[in-house]
């Protein structure tokens, strides 16, 4: 967090001064580490064993808010008796269906709900990257449940989790981790003297958590524990993610992801919503309770947004026009497909996937398959000149004079140079005032998107054809201004408000939405933003001129709120939990709930109300469930569905991992995304042979002074002359171990790619004692390539494409590789030692990975992962 | 004259400022010599300031913009900021480098298929060109229909990779854009 997020790390500071105890866990040791009370170097990719290793703490010492988990958490929900648990069937779920990799979540379900929800696999969920729709809320299920309130029943929660955590011993930490078991019980003794009614512990993570083949359940870990420990929607709690762009979360809620809609609305599926009453009642499930039940006005109020006086109740608001799914549509993907020539043009809008995104090489040779491709950035970044300036010109693999790629190079605004939001990484959107015109050619990305489409649409507007009727359609008519009508960034922000259509009003929140068509609303989270007609997010009262909250600095979705799920900062009856923890409470005179935030509940609904047994959506929450967009109003230790890879977190290797996996049987996740392509060789792991040709772990983070690929940082001199160079850490152990000296020249091999880097010996790495053997870690920057000021080898090339089943991120926070003192060879030789390594490590074209290493639960044995078809993955398996 | 020309004297002496004035550890006003004395802060006369924010990471820090004549003099921490209290980091601080960069690409770049070298092209030509592929990707790619006939809408001869330094507006804009196109195949760093 000082490295890479310095500014935001002065909080962390200033609540050590007020006597926080700070830990920081990382493979390597950081500016973080020098700040914090106690540093914990841990092996990369196995955070979930120590976290379960906490898990397992408070279990075992009911150190547990009891009050907190029996009022607000599923700790005593009674689970289906068909559940087995990754204790019964070594590291796999009830449920696990070895030909598809995907499970069947019936036997997940609470008790008595399996028989109302449909039977069904979740291979379609996870092409689709489902997951991530429950960034707003969680997955269905059927608000009455079975419970038993003294947590002794055998099958509830309380008593599941602790069998499952019940191996993750301080012993199987160090084990696993290399964290000493003392320094282990430190870290636990301290979170968990450090929460309760008087205190609270927060949680910090940022991609060195979610960049892995497993990452969502290293979130749901630090949620369970946060949720245990009474730590979610308090004061000085919570998980906080640190992102690492500008708007990333701005590009989550308004996504551009292909799975998506504005607020997190579900992209419709060929088979799943054939119709919009099939699609509405996916999102909103009828009979549901909590918030999520009022989406069929959200919905109608994005079309009406997206088709103006097109959309009428009659046409289902044009809900035909939207393109269907029928698969993974995914970046990686994509770029598969590019190789193969299913893809004809590609945009690229301040994105640099030549140095960004895993596995370059396939980045790049994607690149010079197409029809044509549009670069919009600052600056010349490696995307846009891999024709001419990439790797693969060294090696003969890309050659200009061959290469059919049409470019457009499009030079793009800076961000001082146009008007729009960010929404930063507390889901705070702030405006910017532009300063002055960007210079020559350059143009906002508002101004090519409005023009593009004015274009298209004048092109196609004599066109007959159904397909070209959504363009023709679509509200577009956007206000323009100045020299190069550019195009009015806050009418767009009005429109994502939300408007009533016969009067333009804006909306002052989604409460007003509308199912009938009388209000549109371009994304219904974001709806209150221009409330009064008044820029909210342009608010700019400075911050010693308000509380410590300070509301009125911008706007945060939703509804301004500052800390999500704020009533669980009241006890069940209304009150604070403690003076010194005072957050949102229930005024009894006044009738209604108040505090420092925006509170995350009805505002008049009283502490003991309780809802009819009928009731659906808002009004069959009770007055004491604060997890509002939750199907039973509670905070989940046990996820019944919704999580792909299982209810509960276990620990699972990377893909790569040159350790077999101490605590079951199962190596790597069994659900994980896997693309079998002739480009995509995985370095192998136990229980495979050849694990020992790529040794060493390796891992890649962010530089101070860089920023991602480099396109922002590489380019600008201060930032350059800072850190000029490509360099690799090791750990002196290491380096006397392999023959690397100081500031000389080593080169890392993996299946996929050789790279060169200078060589800093330093005790920044440790090597890890792990399962009775020493594990070398190696740390490398990300930032470099070959374009800017600064160029260097880029680290993603080492990486493969491996992904996470619930979102589809790829894990690259960790993977297996050799190091080699001296410089890479060039050219064709460069492909040869490449080849010699495959060879060595038996990756040969026909080989497949195998997917379950356990023949625990009537799985197959391993390597017999034939069933796994690019076509069984691309339908979703048998899912249908 | 001379008392007042040696008071003027003693008074410049810094060590006389540090005794007497409101600097007693020397590090401020008291050591302030009479070139600094007479400078001007160039966001003192800037024709304008802009409030905006770091384009960097996602803490969000507040940044105060600073124009003269045209051109951006100075990028600062914006104190009024509850999240970063005026503070940057060294990219936050090298922001004014960022968008004054000598390599900023300020002209239209197009490479046509085979060649080796890049060309000019106008930006209205460009974005005509541009169009004219799309539509031409979009034509060759089209599906109406799946096998069973449900409506599919689409065309995945198009794909698009967002940086999460787009706006929200940008996003919304690409989002409805593509949507309408039938283009499904929209990703975002967001992703990854």
């Amino acid at each position: 967090m000082a490295e890479a997020h310095p500014v935001g790390f002065q909080w962390v500071m200033e609540a050590k001064k007020r006597g926080a105890k700070v830990f920081h866990v990382d493979p390597r040791f950081t500016r973080t580490s020098a700040l914090a009370d106690t540093y914990l170097p841990i092996r990369a990719g196995t955070d979930i064993a120590l976290l379960g290793g906490v898990v397992r703490y408070i279990l075992d010492n009911e150190l547990d808010f009891r009050e907190y988990v029996l009022a607000y958490t599923n700790a005593a929900t009674i689970v289906s008796e068909q559940f087995a648990d990754t204790e019964d069937l070594d590291g796999l779920f009830s449920g696990y269906n070895p030909e598809t990799g995907s499970y069947d979540q019936t036997s997940w379900q609470y008790e008595g709900h399996g028989n109302h929800t449909r039977a069904r696999g979740t291979g379609k969920e996870r092409e689709t990257a489902a997951g991530l729709e429950h960034e707003s809320h969680g997955a269905p299920v059927a608000a009455e449940t079975h419970r038993d309130e003294t947590l002794r029943h055998p099958r509830c929660v309380y008593q599941i989790l602790k069998r499952h955590f019940a191996r993750y011993t301080p012993e199987m930490v160090e084990r696993v981790c290399g964290i000493p078991q003392e320094k282990f019980l430190e870290l636990a003794r301290a979170w968990t003297e450090n929460s309760g009614r008087e205190r609270t512990g927060v949680l910090v993570y940022s991609v060195g958590w979610t960049q892995h083949s497993v990452g969502v359940q290293y979130i749901r870990t630090g949620a369970i524990i946060q949720t245990l420990l009474g730590n979610i929607g308090r004061p000085g709690g919570g998980i906080l993610a640190l992102r690492g762009h500008a708007s990333i979360q701005g590009s989550t809620d308004i996504p551009t992801l292909f799975n998506l809609l504005p607020g997190y609305l579900p992209m419709p599926h060929h088979a799943e919503h054939p119709t919009f009453a099939r699609w509405v009642d996916s999102i909103r499930h009828p009979g549901q309770k909590g918030f999520w039940g009022n989406s069929r006005a959200f919905a109608v109020s994005l079309l009406k947004a997206y088709w103006g006086d097109a959309a009428t109740p009659e046409n289902d608001f044009c809900y035909g026009y939207l393109p269907r799914m029928t698969g993974d549509h995914g970046t990686y993907q994509q770029v598969l497909n590019m190789i193969d020539g299913h893809v004809k043009g590609y945009f690229l809008l301040g994105q640099n996937p030549a140095v960004g995104s895993a596995h370059g090489k396939a980045q790049r040779l994607g690149m010079a398959n197409l029809d044509w491709l549009v670069v919009r950035d600052l600056f010349m970044i490696e995307s846009a000149t891999f024709w001419k300036n990439s790797p693969e010109i060294a090696t003969g693999e890309i050659v200009p004079e061959e290469c059919r790629t049409e470019v457009f190079f499009l030079p793009a605004a800076s961000h001082v140079e146009k008007e729009g939001t960010f929404t930063q990484t507390q889901r705070l959107l702030q405006w910017r005032e532009k300063a002055l015109d960007p210079p020559g050619d350059c143009r906002s990305e508002l101004w090519f998107f409005y023009h593009l489409g004015r274009v298209l649409r004048e092109k196609l507007a004599a066109s007959t054809k159904p397909r070209d009727r959504a363009l023709l359609d679509l509200a577009w008519d956007y206000p323009t201004h100045g020299e190069y009508a550019e195009p009015s960034a806050e009418a767009v922000l009005k429109e994502i408000n939300g408007y009533e259509v016969a009067t333009g009003r804006p909306l002052g929140g989604f409460a007003e939405a509308k199912d009938d068509g009388s209000t549109a609303i371009g994304c219904w989270i974001y709806s209150g933003v221009y409330a009064d007609g008044v820029n909210q997010a342009a608010r700019r009262k400075p911050g010693h001129e308000q509380s410590w909250v300070a509301p009125e600095w911008g706007w945060a979705w939703p509804a301004n709120r500052r800390t999500l799920y704020n009533r669980a900062s009241a006890d069940p009856q209304g009150r604070p939990w403690s003076e010194r923890k005072k957050y949102v409470w229930w005024d009894a005179e006044k009738g209604e709930w108040t505090g420092y935030d925006v509170p995350d509940f009805e505002k008049t609904k009283p502490p003991t109300f309780r809802p009819a047994d009928d009731a659906s959506g808002p009004e069959a929450l009770a007055g004491d469930d604060p997890f509002v967009m939750q199907g039973d109003g509670k905070a989940w230790l046990y996820a019944p569905r919704g999580v792909l890879d299982g209810p509960l977190p276990t620990h699972y290797e990377p893909a790569e991992s040159p350790m077999r996996n101490p605590m079951y049987g199962q190596q790597a996740n069994p659900t994980r995304k896997v693309y079998d392509h002739p480009v995509n060789r995985m370095n192998p792991s136990p229980p495979e042979e050849h694990s020992d040709v790529f040794p060493y772990v390796f891992t890649v983070s962010r530089l101070t002074e860089h920023h991602t690929a480099g396109g922002m940082s590489r380019t600008v001199r201060p930032l350059a002359e800072l850190q000029p160079e490509m360099f690799v850490e090791v750990s002196p152990e290491l380096a006397a171990q392999v023959g690397l000296a100081h500031l000389g020249w080593a080169h890392l091999v993996s299946g996929r790619a050789v790279i060169e880097a200078r060589v800093l010996v330093t005790d920044r790495l440790t090597p890890l004692r792990v399962d009775g053997r020493v594990i070398h870690q190696l740390w490398l920057p990300y930032h470099f390539g070959t374009e800017g000021l600064v160029t260097g080898d880029s680290a993603n090339d080492l990486f493969g494409i491996t992904l996470d089943p619930n979102v589809l991120i790829q894990e690259s926070k960790v993977g297996t590789c050799d190091v080699r003192p001296g410089r890479r060879p060039t050219g064709p030789a460069l492909l040869d030692l490449v080849a010699e390594y495959q060879r060595r490590a038996g990756m040969t074209a026909d080989r497949r990975v195998p997917i379950v290493t356990t023949d625990a639960a009537g799985g197959d044995a391993a390597g017999n992962t034939d069933e796994r078809s690019a076509e069984a993955a691309r339908d979703g398996g048998g899912d249908a | 004259m001379f008392r007042l020309g040696l008071r003027t004297f003693i008074e410049g002496w810094p060590v006389y400022r540090q005794l007497t004035g409101t600097d007693p550890l020397g590090r401020g006003a008291a050591a302030q010599s009479a070139r600094s004395a007479g400078l001007t802060a160039r966001t003192e006369t800037a024709d304008s300031m802009a409030r905006s924010v770091c384009p960097y990471c996602a803490v969000g820090c507040g940044q105060r913009v600073f124009v003269s004549d045209g051109q951006v003099t100075q990028i600062e921490g914006d104190p009024d900021s509850p999240i970063s209290r005026g503070r940057l980091c060294p990219k936050g601080s090298a922001s004014k480098s960022l968008v004054t960069s000598p390599l900023r690409q300020t002209k239209v770049r197009y490479r046509r298929p085979y060649s080796t070298e890049w060309e000019d092209l106008e930006l209205d030509v460009a974005l005509d060109m541009i169009a004219d592929r799309v539509l031409a990707a979009r034509d060759e790619t089209w599906e109406d229909v799946d096998d069973a006939g449900r409506p599919l809408n689409r065309t995945l001869g198009i794909s698009s990779l967002g940086g999460a330094t787009l706006d929200n507006e940008e996003n919304y804009l690409i989002k409805k854009l593509f949507t309408a196109m039938g283009a499904l195949q929209i990703e975002n760093q967001a992703r990854i």
